[in-house]
């Protein structure tokens, strides 16, 4: 049977043994992928946040009582920059005059949590909280709290230049598509604030 | 001396009848004819496989130092910078190495753009090509990763966030790449092995088949004619070709011993290249409340980034830019099918060829520029114009240059079709 001649003969000449073998042979192909991608599952699985990873994200606490108007105040959470920002009355009327030249002024987009979809996207119309993330491709926008002549106030993106007012939205035309992010938050008692957690997830 | 000889002889005969010795040196090196018109362009290919050894070798040393964890590695590296005897010679080879590396593949491919090395018949030869300058570019970011600096963590903040663009998967993948919610330690850990393992491989893998798939079609030349056509009847050699070994192997060490001139020159006296090779932000650690206030790619990626720059987010997402700056890369394996051009070879093609090629590099190398630089480099447009009015000029200079940098590949089917070209000639030309 060493001639290859003599053994591809049957499977040529004998075609329902042809259609048996086409059978076994997609069969045991079929059977094969399947056990490959089971065995494909946790190395792809393992690219997943680990479970400590997960636990990671509790929410964290932080005392504003000490946070003077005009003032930024940075804490962390999951990792990410949570920008806590108490606004005087001048940066809160800064929020009508740029209404216009805003991508998303009235907040429509999913970007805070429904306590947070009025004209100060907060809870308390002076306290401002955010994530500090573009929503573009990431990077940390840096503020620039003081309105100027030239410029109303807010935060500007030094990675590809997105500007977003007071509020965290975004400007029309800019690389960033959507406001910035308002994290789940809630007051523990006047002046302790819970970020990660909300009266109606606890 | 002559029982020597032969006993060598008779190692090489007891290897040959085990294994394809003899055969394969003349195959690849002793037998294999090259066009005897190679010029300067010809170095690159031999430098890259130069650089590539030397990225393995020097890399293989860092990682006897180096720490895949958040909390050390930036101290790991300065160890090694400052406390491992020849450490800062090993670290400063290997970050010179990565951009010297894409110096020579842009020059290599430059060649190929020049004498049309990537027609017919050496279609795959370019596509293996290019798939190494991907896998090359993904090796050379998650590599920056590793430093654990500002730029090595946002600049990777930025990267994994482009994934995040895509629709309906996006934010869940960009979570898989990363192994966490942001830029952790367990995306280190993961690029880490990436880097010295799994990209190397495959780039070893790829380099390989880019040369067995070169030495089964034959190299081009300067002149872009086939020197197969021509064989001497005696010997059935190209009568235009030369044997590589040993004369382009003595050639291609002359460019080896300058490279490495310029190469040291770097390495002694300006590793960091003015901030170019190696960022200033890059010698802070990583601070991930904190984006510093300028953040570039290193130079290699720039004319990628300002493409993606130059897009404007559209219907609500930032993906069209992404898209854009995928399609710039992926762009180049459609090329040999775009080229319609009766020859193949720059000093045979018309005029509108070399204007489009000459455009298409000035657009690249600017790109590259406004890539490195903040937005409003430029100032902005002055108001009173309609629609661009104080829009920064730099953002519509680089929009123009990614259209002209797309133009030069959609349109070549056309305009290579119509050019005027000159004849080729018979023979190879000095």
């Amino acid at each position: 049977m060493s001639n290859p001649s003599t053994l591809a003969a049957p499977a040529a000449t004998a075609a329902p043994m042809g259609d048996r073998r086409k059978f076994l042979l997609l069969a045991t192909a079929a059977g094969g992928a399947v056990g490959a991608a089971g065995t494909v599952a946790p190395f792809v699985s393992s690219w997943f946040p680990s479970e400590r990873a997960k636990a990671a994200g509790a929410p964290v606490d932080v005392e504003i009582g000490a946070l003077e108007p005009g003032m930024l105040v940075r804490a962390e959470w999951r990792g990410q920059p949570v920008w806590i920002v108490k606004r005087t009355p001048e940066m809160l009327a800064t929020l009508d005059k740029v209404k216009e030249r805003l991508a998303d002024p009235e907040s429509k987009a999913p970007q805070q949590p429904d306590y947070a979809r009025n004209a100060t996207r907060s809870i308390k119309p002076e306290v401002l909280v955010l994530v500090g993330i573009c929503t573009h491709l990431g990077c940390s926008p840096s503020d620039r709290l003081q309105p100027t002549p030239e410029w109303a106030g807010g935060f500007y993106c030094p990675c590809h230049g997105s500007v977003f007012d007071l509020a965290g939205r975004v400007f029309a035309g800019m690389p960033a598509p959507s406001n910035l992010v308002v994290p789940p938050h809630m007051y523990v008692s006047d002046t302790r604030l819970r970020v990660g957690e909300d009266s109606k997830g606890a | 001396m002559n029982r020597l000889l032969a006993a060598g002889q008779g190692l090489v005969d007891w290897v040959d009848a085990r294994f394809p010795l003899v055969s394969t040196w003349k195959y690849h090196l002793s037998e294999y004819y090259a066009p005897k018109n190679f010029n300067f362009w010809y170095y690159f290919g031999s430098l890259a496989m130069i650089v590539l050894v030397l990225q393995i070798v020097t890399g293989i040393f860092l990682t006897m130092n180096y720490k895949p964890d958040a909390a050390y590695a930036f101290g790991s590296v300065e160890y090694i910078m400052r406390d491992v005897a020849g450490g800062w010679f090993i670290r400063y080879a290997h970050s010179t190495g990565a951009s010297m590396f894409f110096v020579v593949v842009y020059l290599h491919m430059m060649r190929a753009l020049l004498y049309g090395s990537y027609r017919k018949p050496r279609e795959l030869l370019w596509i293996l090509g290019c798939l190494i300058y991907l896998v090359l570019m993904a090796e050379a970011f998650f590599g920056y990763l590793l430093p654990w600096g500002q730029m090595s963590y946002w600049g990777a903040q930025v990267i994994v966030n482009l994934f995040s663009s895509v629709p309906l998967i996006g934010p869940d993948l960009a979570v898989w790449i990363r192994g966490d919610y942001l830029v952790s330690d367990a995306t280190l850990n993961r690029f880490f092995a990436l880097h010295v393992i799994a990209l190397p491989l495959v780039l070893v893998g790829l380099v390989f088949l880019h040369l067995v798939a070169l030495h089964e079609v034959g190299s081009n030349n300067p002149d872009g004619i086939d020197i197969k056509k021509n064989k001497d009847p005696v010997t059935g050699h190209p009568v235009d070709g030369i044997p590589f070994f040993p004369y382009y192997v003595v050639k291609d060490l002359i460019g080896i011993v300058v490279f490495f001139m310029v190469f040291a020159a770097i390495l002694f006296f300006g590793p960091e290249m003015g901030g170019y090779f190696l960022e200033y932000n890059n010698f802070l650690p990583a601070d991930p409340l904190q984006t510093p206030a300028h953040i570039a790619p290193v130079w290699y990626f720039t004319p990628f980034y300002a493409m993606l720059r130059a897009v404007p987010a559209m219907f609500g997402s930032q993906f069209p830019g992404v898209a854009v700056m995928g399609a710039a890369v992926l762009i180049l394996f459609a090329l040999p099918w775009l080229d319609r051009s009766p020859v193949r070879s720059i000093r045979y093609k018309g005029p509108i060829f070399k204007w489009a090629l000459g455009i298409f590099v000035v657009s690249f190398l600017i790109l590259g520029y406004l890539g490195v630089a903040t937005t409003d480099v430029w100032g902005k447009m002055p108001a009173f114009l309609p629609i661009i009015g104080g829009v920064e000029v730099a953002t519509i200079v680089s929009r123009v240059l990614t259209l002209a940098y797309f133009g030069f590949f959609l349109l070549m089917p056309w305009y290579s079709a119509i050019d005027k070209c000159k004849p080729e000639p018979e023979r190879v030309t000095a």
